[in-house]
């Protein structure tokens, strides 16, 4: 079973390089962008069958490793 | 004395850290990242470096380390832990000591000589030191120190920042800092201040044909306190 996260920085923390790519976009002409946030995206292949079980296999993932909770939200994305 | 340099794939300050320790005194030992004992130590280091390539982020494959259960639990124990820029980084990703390190504010690599103001002397690293103010060496691309407004309220209560980037008399403005770090922060204690952590190399500043003598003043004082 493939399950998806999407890891994002929190509302408060700085993100200069999502605002350097904001400046880029502006100067190539996309000039309706408010505001770019960057984030990181994992997908993981596991032997797990329950997805309910894998969803909370890959919550304890975030939280122990794959998100820095001071600074990010993890978000898990329903298996299909 | 007796200390540890953990070497992690990565590492790359670990032997100038070797150099630093056995000059001013310590029997230091090298210990690789996969093993599990920490052999006898009054100080452990985590050097600098880019351990793991600094994937997923800085630290943060380091800090799932075998050695590091031990590293924690010597720390927890009252035992001196101290990170030294990568170290600082796996140090925050332990929980060691509160915060993050944010990718640097301007997004460049820094590699300059900064001056540092002690904040706290009542610990075993700064106590005794003559100075106020100590010039360092940083070169780091995620050093910009990050935590919550209830985080740094607790810091601060606790006095547990140790050193603020400054200029070389000693004043802490957003000018002198490098990095955008909240509040100038250069390195921070956990609240017992066994463990340190902090961006500078004072291993970089041990020769004064080389660099300067401020990191021989912090190494020299160091053995010192821990007699």
């Amino acid at each position: 079973m493939k399950i998806s996260v999407v890891i994002t920085l929190k509302k408060d923390v700085l993100d200069p390089q999502g605002k350097v790519i904001h400046q880029t976009l502006d100067g190539m002409g996309f000039k309706d962008v408010n505001e770019v946030r960057q984030g990181k995206y994992f997908e993981i292949d596991t032997k797990e069958t329950d997805s309910d079980k894998a969803k909370t296999k890959v919550e304890e993932m975030c939280k122990k490793l794959l998100a820095n909770l001071v600074i990010e939200n993890y978000k898990i994305i329903d298996p299909k | 004395m007796k200390s540890s340099v953990i070497t992690f794939p990565g590492s790359n300050c670990d032997r100038d850290m070797d150099v630093a320790l056995k000059k001013f005194g310590f029997k230091n030992k090298m210990v690789w990242h996969a093993d599990t004992e920490l052999p006898k130590s009054d100080l452990v280091v985590l050097p600098g470096g880019f351990s793991y390539g600094d994937y997923l982020r800085c630290g943060s494959m380091a800090s799932k380390s075998k050695i590091m259960q031990s590293v924690i639990n010597f720390a927890n124990s009252g035992g001196m832990v101290m990170g030294i820029c990568n170290g600082f980084q796996i140090l925050v990703e332990t929980g060691l000591v509160p915060g993050v390190l944010l990718r640097n504010k301007y997004l460049e690599f820094i590699c300059k000589n900064v001056f540092v103001k002690i904040n706290d002397k009542r610990n075993k690293y700064f106590k005794n030191v003559n100075n106020e103010v100590l010039e360092f060496h940083i070169a780091h691309n995620e050093g910009n120190y990050f935590c919550t407004n209830d985080q740094l309220k607790e810091i601060e209560d606790n006095s547990q920042i140790a050193i603020n980037y400054c200029d070389e008399n000693g004043k802490i403005e957003d000018q002198f800092n490098p990095n955008g770090s909240i509040k100038n922060i250069a390195g921070i204690f956990n609240k017992e201040k066994n463990v340190l952590g902090m961006m500078p190399h004072p291993e970089r500043m041990i020769d004064n044909s080389l660099s300067g003598e401020d990191g021989s003043l912090f190494f020299k004082n160091l053995i010192n306190n821990l007699k």
